[in-house]
Formats: structure tokens, sequence, C-alpha cells
């Protein structure tokens, strides 16, 4: 093994990367934010002078802040498509709340004998307003402006998953890469950025009361300025790459198409969950999926013919803590019944079952068992437990449904699923500190994510499918007494998919292709 | 001149005031006296249109101001509300100079007005004028409010129990101070309280409120001696004894009184009222000369008692 990169050393490897990403991040912050204080504001404003609607509001409000992140990114997909506009829609959305609550209390909280005295001295409706009611609800009003942007940075890293940027691409790059240095990359500053903020939002906060009306000048011009950064137009491109963290920073992923293919596309980064659909609505063009992902016969997309072999095969196996069986002897036959069942084609269809007709998992997996003639009805035992545990996609669960099913059906184990476990470093931690016993694992995967060889060695394996898995398994029973069973048959692999219509009339079927497409036909300017 | 003709004000079923008419000639003080909930606020909230009537009609100076722009209306006439309400993020200087810059006068022109009357009400300006309204005092801060009230001349004052928030000491030193302001004595005052030493003392007229009615109006004299009903007597009869003292002076008994022929030193003058007579003998003195014009009489406490009863009985 290579000597471990420093934190430091990755950080300059990549510090164009890394402003970008802050820039980016520092944009949908504040966008969001200027957009939530123009609009939440007034309304604040305005609920404070009418009682009966302010719990309306507030309750609306308050019930899209309830709303977990990834979801409401979830629900303004098929509205807004990807990249900035439904990243900044839910960060807007997200900041209203504390804004319009403490515009509301702030300005309820306003002496009434003061605005009065205000009126009976012959002030008008904005003469109290600005004169009198903002300036003295102001210090509630920025505490609310800085609670909204502090959960802003936050949520601002699940942008990298609809193609927004920021610097959620290391952090989700770094953790399925189960790279700690790309995570921390993204993580300190967004950290750092969050305290920066709070602590800048805290001075104006202090700044003399009596100063305040400068400071409604001064503060929408420097939000205004920062907004800047982000809104700069981004270029037009023919072919817009959309790729996962994961594939961002994989040798056998995009770095690999750029060292060995030299393909030279732009590209954003985009969450696995949407990307197909988002290829599908022409918003991408060329994206990185799995060989044997079900949206592929969904969304009408053909696999671009790796024609360089880059991406090594990744058979998928179970692997499983030598302790369990070692302990339960009969575990191992069980599980071994589903080895070579399953084909590409197969595992395409039940996935498209799952992912695309909305089957459930469990029932795809009884369904394809009784098919075989493997399906058992449950002993109930209560011999032991065997925790099964999977990444968060179809695939996953189908596959730990039939281990289930395999498992209670001839054996007198009982298990328990562990499922949506993330990616492969939060799965394999999870096995390597006992929390589950097996997981279905990739030999790809295991091998260069988890094992890190050197490239000679990788170069060595990879091209042929039986001599990687014997290394895999090899490695990982020395290093970590995992086992990995028999491969179950089909080979996830990476591949690089297009919309059929325009792969074709554009006339690519091989990465090559591509390349060749892109280099030699340059947009016009 | 204030004239206020049948006026109401209705809130959905219940009337805070009913058909309420008073009028108030340049340069005297109304004092609208009553318990809470009686509708004195309303009413007056209702001559800067604070509040809207919901019928009858008010005349300041022959205009009528319902036609009137409520915030010019507002700019001419001064308000001194009970909790102040000064502005907590404007220092005293600026305070009192919200209606001058909102009436557009020169800056000079406000500071030097400010200045005046901070003098006036004895805030030194180089000690208060930068002060902000938390580092006041009670009595300071109702001053402030006084101050800010006064500024643009306005030739009309409305005051809501403007001594209300003060303790008992204050209250009495600030009341006298106010009596003896120039600025006020030209000044046409609707004043509401309902402290009925503060009404007799500060009002030429007073009108007793009740249920959103006046029950009566008058000098405090005729309240006292010739109430409309029980609801007016029963609101003097705790401390009766106090205001009729303090409403009559020596003048009123001096026929009863022995002459004394000696002219001694210190003599007082018969304007005091029997009650300021009194707490004079109650200082440890047993005698007090009291002059009027040239003539002297020698007072004691029980000689005042028996000339105020045979006065009372006889009248």
């Amino acid at each position: 093994m290579t000597r471990q990169q420093s934190l430091w050393e990755f950080v300059v490897q990549q510090s164009d990367k890394l402003w970008s990403q802050t820039v980016a991040h520092v944009g949908l912050t504040c966008v969001s934010l200027v957009i939530a204080v123009m609009i939440g504001l007034p309304l604040g404003i305005w609920i404070a002078r009418k009682d009966r609607l302010a719990w309306a509001v507030l309750g609306i409000a308050g019930v899209l802040q309830t709303i977990p992140s990834i979801a409401l990114l979830g629900f303004l997909i098929p509205a807004l498509g990807i990249g900035s506009l439904p990243a900044i829609t839910a960060l807007f959305l997200y900041a209203l709340l504390p804004i319009i609550r403490n515009t509301y209390t702030g300005i309820r909280q306003v002496d009434p004998a003061v605005t009065e005295a205000a009126r009976a001295l012959g002030m008008n409706y904005w003469q109290v307003l600005f004169g009198v009611e903002l300036p003295l609800a102001l210090p509630v009003i920025l505490a609310g402006v800085r609670t909204a942007a502090v959960i802003n940075v936050g949520v601002a890293t699940l942008a990298a998953y609809i193609a927004a940027g920021g610097l959620g691409e290391f952090i989700f790059g770094g953790i399925a890469l189960n790279n700690t240095n790309m995570i921390l990359a993204g993580a300190i500053p967004a950290a750092l950025l969050a305290i920066l903020i709070d602590q800048l939002l805290a001075l104006v906060q202090k700044i003399n009361l009596r100063k305040a009306r400068l400071l409604l000048v001064v503060m929408p011009v420097l939000m205004l300025t920062l907004s800047g950064f982000y809104l700069i137009p981004i270029a037009d491109v023919k072919l817009l790459g959309g790729f996962t963290p994961e594939f961002m920073g994989r040798e056998d992923g995009y770095l690999g198409l750029k060292s060995k293919y030299k393909l030279n596309i732009p590209t954003v980064v985009i969450s696995d969950a949407v990307m197909y659909k988002a290829a599908f609505e022409k918003k991408l063009d060329v994206i990185s999926g799995y060989s044997t992902d079900g949206r592929l016969k969904a969304y009408d997309l053909i696999t671009l013919k790796d024609d360089q072999h880059i991406f090594p095969p990744y058979y998928a196996s179970p692997l499983i803590r030598r302790e369990i069986l070692e302990k339960y002897p009969e575990l191992q036959p069980a599980i071994d019944q589903l080895a070579g069942q399953i084909t590409d084609s197969v595992m395409t269809e039940l996935n498209y079952k799952v992912d695309y007709l909305k089957a459930s998992p469990e029932k795809v997996a009884a369904d394809f068992l009784r098919s075989r003639g493997l399906f058992k009805e449950p002993r109930n035992g209560n011999k032991g437990q065997v925790r099964l545990g999977s990444k968060i996609f179809a695939e996953q669960y189908i596959l730990i449904s039939m281990y289930k099913i395999l498992i209670e059906g001839n054996t007198e184990l009982k298990t328990v699923s562990r499922t949506g476990l993330g990616g492969t470093k939060i799965c394999f931690d999870a096995l390597a500190n006992n929390e589950i016993d097996m997981y279905p694992e990739y030999t790809g995967t295991g091998l260069l994510v988890i094992l890190k060889p050197t490239p000679r060695q990788i170069q060595e394996v990879s091209s042929d499918p039986e001599k990687a898995f014997a290394f895999v398994q090899k490695e990982f029973e020395k290093e970590y007494r995992m086992q990995w069973l028999k491969p179950i048959g089909f080979n996830n692999a990476y591949a690089l998919m297009m919309r059929k219509e325009q792969a074709q009339s554009l006339h690519i079927n091989t990465i090559t292709d591509l390349k060749n497409y892109l280099a030699n036909d340059q947009p016009p300017h | 001149m204030i004239r206020a003709s049948h006026i109401s004000k209705q809130y959905g079923d219940v009337e805070a005031v009913r058909d309420i008419s008073f009028e108030v000639k340049e340069g005297e003080t109304l004092v609208l006296l009553g318990t809470s909930g009686c509708g004195k606020t309303t009413t007056l909230k209702m001559m800067n249109r604070l509040i809207e009537a919901s019928s009858g009609t008010i005349e300041i100076d022959g205009k009528d101001i319902f036609t009137e722009n409520p915030e010019q209306l507002r700019r001419t006439i001064g308000y001194v509300s009970q909790n102040n309400g000064l502005f907590p993020h404007f220092t005293v200087r600026e305070n009192i100079g919200i209606v001058p810059k909102l009436l557009k006068w020169e800056q000079s022109e406000i500071t030097r007005h400010t200045d005046r009357l901070l003098e006036q009400l004895r805030l030194p300006v180089r000690e208060f004028a930068s002060k902000y309204p938390d580092e006041l005092s009670g009595g300071q801060k109702q001053r402030v409010a006084v101050a800010r009230a006064l500024i643009a001349n306005p030739p009309v004052l409305l005051m809501d129990e403007p001594f209300g928030a003060l303790d008992p000491v204050t209250r009495a030193n600030l009341r006298q101070e106010f009596r003896e302001l120039p600025e006020l004595k030209r000044k046409t005052i609707v004043l509401v309280t309902h402290d009925v030493q503060e009404a007799f003392e500060l009002g030429d007229h007073i009108a007793v409120m009740d249920k959103g009615r006046i029950v009566q109006s008058g000098t405090a004299r005729q309240l006292l001696f010739n109430p409309a009903n029980s609801f007016v007597s029963s609101f003097f009869d705790h401390q009766r004894l106090f205001l009729e003292l303090n409403a009559f002076t020596f003048h009123d008994i001096w026929d009863s009184l022995p002459p004394e022929k000696v002219i001694g030193s210190g003599a007082v003058s018969a304007d005091l009222s029997l009650w300021e007579g009194m707490q004079q003998l109650g200082a440890g003195q047993t005698e007090l000369s009291v002059k009027r014009e040239n003539e002297i009489r020698l007072v004691s406490q029980t000689l005042i008692f028996q000339s105020f009863n045979n006065y009372k009985n006889t009248r």
C-alpha cells in the first residue's frame, strides 16, 4: 500500500475544487437567505397585524421545516428538476420559518405604548414601521436570520445530491469512497462557514441598537454581493455529464475516464437517486450508472461499451463475518443456495420491478425464490440471530430479502434487517464493528474502495473476474476476518449511460465514441 | 377651543362611549375623571383620532377634525400618555425632536427649541440631551414626554393619566411643576385621570364619567357640594374632608374669623386653601396669621374647623 495522503496534501491538490465548492456553498446559502428575508420579512410583518392568519402562516412554515431535507429535495425534483433551482427553493423553504417567526415575534414585542405614541405624534404607517417597529424588532429578526443562515449552511451540503454543487460533493464523495480526507475537506469548511456566518451575524446583532438604521442598508447589500458569486451564469454546454460523488473520486470512475480515455466532459455531481430521471428528462446527457439498475430499462437508457476496460468487474457476493459462520455452520449452505442464480438481465428485471413498478423488495424476492423452487416458509426458530445489512438501493434490499427467506426457511436462525446503511463505508464499518453480520458487496468495491491496492495490483487482477474475486477473498480473510461467499452471478459494474435515442442519433456506442464526439466537435461560442 | 357633540364609540355590541358632549374653552383644562373602564381614555383618544368615533362631531378651533388628515391633525395636538411612550432607540433630544422633524423644521431650530424646553423642565441639556430613555428615572421620562408633546407649540394638549405611573411624591412634585409651567398656561388641555385630587388640582372643569357617559360636569365645588347622584358623591366619600378643605380658601371663611389688630410678620395669603393652612399648623405651629389686603386674622386648627363647619352649614 502506498503512503496515506495527508489532509493538507489533499486540500492542496484539490484546492480548485474546494474553492469552487465553497463559493457555490456560500452562494447557495446567501441566495436562499436573501430570498427568504425578502419574502419572510414582509410576511412576518403582515401576520403580526393579522392575528388570525398568524397561526396558519406559522403552521405552514413549521410543517415545511419538519420535512426531512432529503425528502424535500425529492419532492422538488419532479417540479423543478435538478440543479440550483430546486436546491435554492429547498433552502429558502427551510430559512422561511425562523425568519417569519422572529419577525412576527419581534414586531409583536414592541411596546404598544411606543407605537401608539408614534402614531399620536403624527407618524404615518410607514414611518411607524421603519422608524419604530423594525428598528426595535431588529435584534430579534436578526436572531432569526442567524438561525436560518446556520440551518442553510448545513442543509446546503445536500445540494450536492441534485447537481447544485457545494461542499456536499466532498462530504458525500468521501463517505462513498471511504476517504476520510475528502470527508474532512468538505466537512471542516462547511463547519467553519457555519461558525463564520453565525459570528458575522452575531456581530451585526450586537452592534448598538441605535445604529440599527444603518444596518438595514448594509445587510442586504452584503448579502446580495455574496449571492452574486453563485449567480454568475454557467456557459452553455453540448453534453452534460452527471456523476455520483462516489464515481467522481474513483480511479475506476471519473478519474479513469479522464486518464485513460482522455474524456473531457463538463460535469455536475448528483445523487444516484435522481440521476436516471434527470437523464431521462434531458437535464443530463451522460450519467454514471450501474449496469443492472432497473431504471436503465425504465428510462430507456443504454450503456456505453467500456472498450478500454477501466471498470473492473463488480460481482455481487455476500460479505460475512467469519465468527458468525463458525458459530452457525448451517448458515453458509442456506446462503449459498442463491449462488449463481441471478444473471445481469435477471437482476435488471428485478430492480426494474422495485424501482419503477414500485413492487416491494420483499415480494419481488419471494416471487423470484418461488420461481426457482427455493422458497420455504420461515421456521420461526430461535437458535440465534443474524443481522443483515444493506446499502440504500433496491438491489441490496432485494438481495437481503432473499437471504432473509433462505436463512429463516432453512435454519433455526432469525434475522433482523438493518437496511439503509448508506454507502460502502457505512456498511463495511458496521460489519467490521460487529454491528451487522453480513451484507451484499461487490468485488470491485471491495477491491478498490476498501483494500485500495497499488495500481499495479489493480492492473493485474481487474481484467479477470476470477482473479479479482480470489484476490479480494484472500485479502479480506487476512485483514478483516471476513469471508466472501460464492458470487450470486451478476456483474453490477459501473457503466456510462446515455439516452438510447440520443446515443443512436450521435452514433455513440462506446466510451471512445463519446470522447471523439466531444473532442472533435466543440460547441460553438 | 374644543367642542365635542354627541360622540359615541361602539365595539361590536359594546358601547364604550355613549353620546358624550362637552366644550373646553381656550386656555382651560377639562379633566375626565372616572374609574377604569368608564370610557375616559377612549374619549380622549377620539380627540386626535387614535380611535375613530362611531358617531358625533368634534371640532378643534372651529375645524371638524374628521375632515382632516389624521397624521397632520396629530402633529398639531400634543399627546402625553401614562407610560410615556418614549422611543427606546432615540436619545432624549431625538425623542423631543420627533414632531418638528415630521414638520420638517431646520435641525438647528429643533435643537434650539429642544434645549430651551429641557432647561425649563429642569433637565440640564448637557446632562440629559444625549441620554436614552432607559437611563432616566420615571419622573424624568415623564418630563421628556411632556416636552415632546409641547415642542411644536400645539394649541391643544391631550394627557392620559400623565402622572399615573409615578410614585406619590414624584407625582405631587411633578404636578406642582406642571401647574407652574408657563408653556402650559395658555394651552387648551383635556386630561384623563382616576385621581380625584389630581382632577381638582389641575382641572378648571371636571367631567365625571361612568359607563361611557358623563354623569356630571362642573367645578370641583359644584361636584363636591351638589353631586348629581350617589355615584358622584360616592366618588369623593373616602377623602371628602381633605377634598373640601382643599376646595376652600381663607377668603371663604374670612368673615367668621375674629379680627386681629397686631400685624405680625410672616403672615400667609388668604389665597391659601384651608388644607394648606392646616398643613402649616400641623408643623409644630399652634397659630397662623393670615393676611388679606391690610387685614389680619389669627387662626388655629380648631378655629379653621369651626368656621369651615359653620360655613358649610349656612350655605
